[in-house]
């Protein structure tokens, strides 16, 4: 029996936005079936960009994406979009529809479903991130941190092959910060997370890359590129006052 | 951000008016106006019993005459118009009051006067018994053009958004320093209305990437399908029903 394809294989992708700016330069990234990856980097990198190649936003580039074995490109953008789910990082551009239980429905009755299907794929959704009694709520009336939650349920209801989260943490307080860890630990689907919040990626990913001037400058175990201060420095990372990556003890890769 | 979850237009309720699916209520409140409208402005009488089969509809929908009176008032701007015409209007004129009023003016006033109050008074009716997204789902019912109902539908989720925004930015001229006292001032308040288009703008068009990043193609996928029986939908014509016997009781007699 062969090994499943990896969750999301990237080679040799590059791309030039039409003004001429050149944001990617040949990135190559695999990311197994079941993994959880910190994408880190500092502003400017290239990682937003990388992003939207991923289900196939932008496009036209060199390089080939793959997820889950079916390449990104026009033949079959819906089923990539269906198994890339991506979480943006403003839960009210994520949110768009009137209520929660219609936004989170909006991405799996586009695919198609409908009726009872569809309220179970809802519910249990919902559920996962523990929002199950908001679904008759219009979003702007939740927390920042429910809404960020119910952005996550939106792409979960997709139930996509990866989940792609940008900025997961920003503009949460702490224990909404938590919270949103113990769903991410809780969900059995591959992840790769966008992100500056180190701590966080430390906590979550047993593995990071870095990117950085459009190419991957480093991939490996979160705590060794986060003790590596040589790498940190050379890349704009840095890690908050008072925290030492060499003190916690972290889930192994 | 609102204490409450419905629009303050709409007064929670659980009468059978509240219970009929949007679509026939629409239809309904739409082929009364029609009706009033069409009515010979010289049949007074038709205009009372109008009123009577609305003060019954209110009645059936629990809508307490205070709160629908109150709601009225909103006309109020739309008909100074109409109080104007007795006195700018030709022909010949007839003393009321000690003042000589036109004939013609007079009935073109109470033209406008009654059948708008009747129309506006439905429409109330119509917004206090049936839920915002209640609306838009007869509306898309009623096959009402998708691109109107969407924009409609993405007014009311990104309304409080927007006004946020506003509010953020008329603090921030406020902390520094500044205070629009005249016409002088009017050129920053510009400003800022064209940063908020921009900000607008750029919103939009993350909405449709996280939009399209969710299978979006171009359509809304029907979530909620409302439908109704014959039974409902008679209930609903009870009113434009009524509406046009008086109707062509008004143009025979």
């Amino acid at each position: 029996m062969t090994a499943p394809a990896p969750s999301l294989q990237v080679s040799g992708l590059a791309y030039a936005y039409p003004d001429g700016h050149q944001a990617l330069f040949g990135v190559d990234l695999t990311v197994a079936r079941g993994e959880r990856v910190a994408l880190l980097g500092p502003n400017g990198a290239g990682k937003t960009t990388l992003v939207l190649h991923l289900n196939g936003i932008l496009a036209g580039g060199e390089g080939t994406v793959s997820v889950a074995g079916l390449p990104v490109g026009k033949a079959h953008l819906a089923e990539v979009r269906r198994r890339v789910g991506i979480v943006f990082q403003d839960p009210d551009d994520q949110l768009f529809m009137p209520t929660v239980r219609e936004d989170v429905a909006f991405g799996p009755a586009a695919a198609g479903l409908r009726g009872a299907e569809l309220e179970a794929r809802v519910a249990g959704a919902l559920e996962q991130v523990g929002m199950a009694g908001y679904a008759d709520r219009p979003p702007h009336h939740l927390s920042f941190g429910q809404r960020r939650r119910v952005a996550v349920a939106t792409v979960l209801a997709m139930e996509p092959e990866i989940l792609v989260l940008d900025e997961p943490s920003s503009n949460l307080d702490p224990a909404s910060r938590r919270e949103l860890a113990d769903i991410l630990r809780s969900l059995d689907v591959t992840v790769l997370m966008v992100t500056h919040d180190l701590p966080y990626a430390l906590e979550l990913c047993p593995r990071s890359v870095v990117l950085s001037g459009g190419v991957i400058a480093a991939d490996g175990r979160t705590q060794d590129l986060l003790c590596d201060e040589e790498l940190m420095s050379a890349h704009r990372l840095e890690l908050p006052f008072g925290f030492d990556p060499r003190s916690v003890t972290v889930p192994s890769l | 951000m609102g204490v409450g979850h419905a629009h303050r237009l709409y007064r929670h309720g659980p009468s059978p008016v509240h219970r009929l699916p949007p679509h026939c209520k629409i239809a309904a409140v739409l082929c009364f106006v029609v009706v009033v409208v069409s009515t010979p402005r010289e049949a007074v009488w038709a205009f009372g019993l109008y009123a009577l089969l609305l003060a019954a509809a209110a009645l059936a929908a629990r809508v307490p005459a205070r709160f629908l009176l109150g709601r009225l008032l909103i006309e109020v701007p739309f008909v100074a118009f109409a109080v104007l015409m007795p006195f700018v209007a030709n022909g010949p004129y007839v003393d009321v009051l000690g003042l000589s009023l036109s004939e013609p003016g007079l009935w073109g006033a109470w033209n406008i006067l009654a059948k708008g109050t009747l129309g506006v008074a439905a429409s109330v009716l119509l917004a206090a018994t049936t839920e915002l997204r209640e609306l838009l789902l007869g509306l898309q019912r009623l096959r009402m053009p998708p691109l109107l109902v969407q924009i409609a539908s993405f007014m009311i989720r990104y309304g409080d958004v927007v006004g946020d925004e506003m509010r953020r930015m008329r603090i921030a001229r406020a902390s520094r320093g500044f205070e629009a006292r005249g016409v002088r001032h009017w050129g920053v308040l510009a400003q800022s209305a064209g940063a908020l288009f921009i900000r607008s703008y750029e919103r939009g068009e993350r909405v449709h990437l996280a939009m399209l990043s969710r299978g979006y193609a171009g359509t809304m996928p029907v979530i909620d399908e409302v439908m109704a029986t014959r039974a409902q939908w008679s209930y609903a014509a009870a009113l434009p029903a009524a509406a046009l016997a008086v109707c062509v009781m008004g143009w025979t007699l």
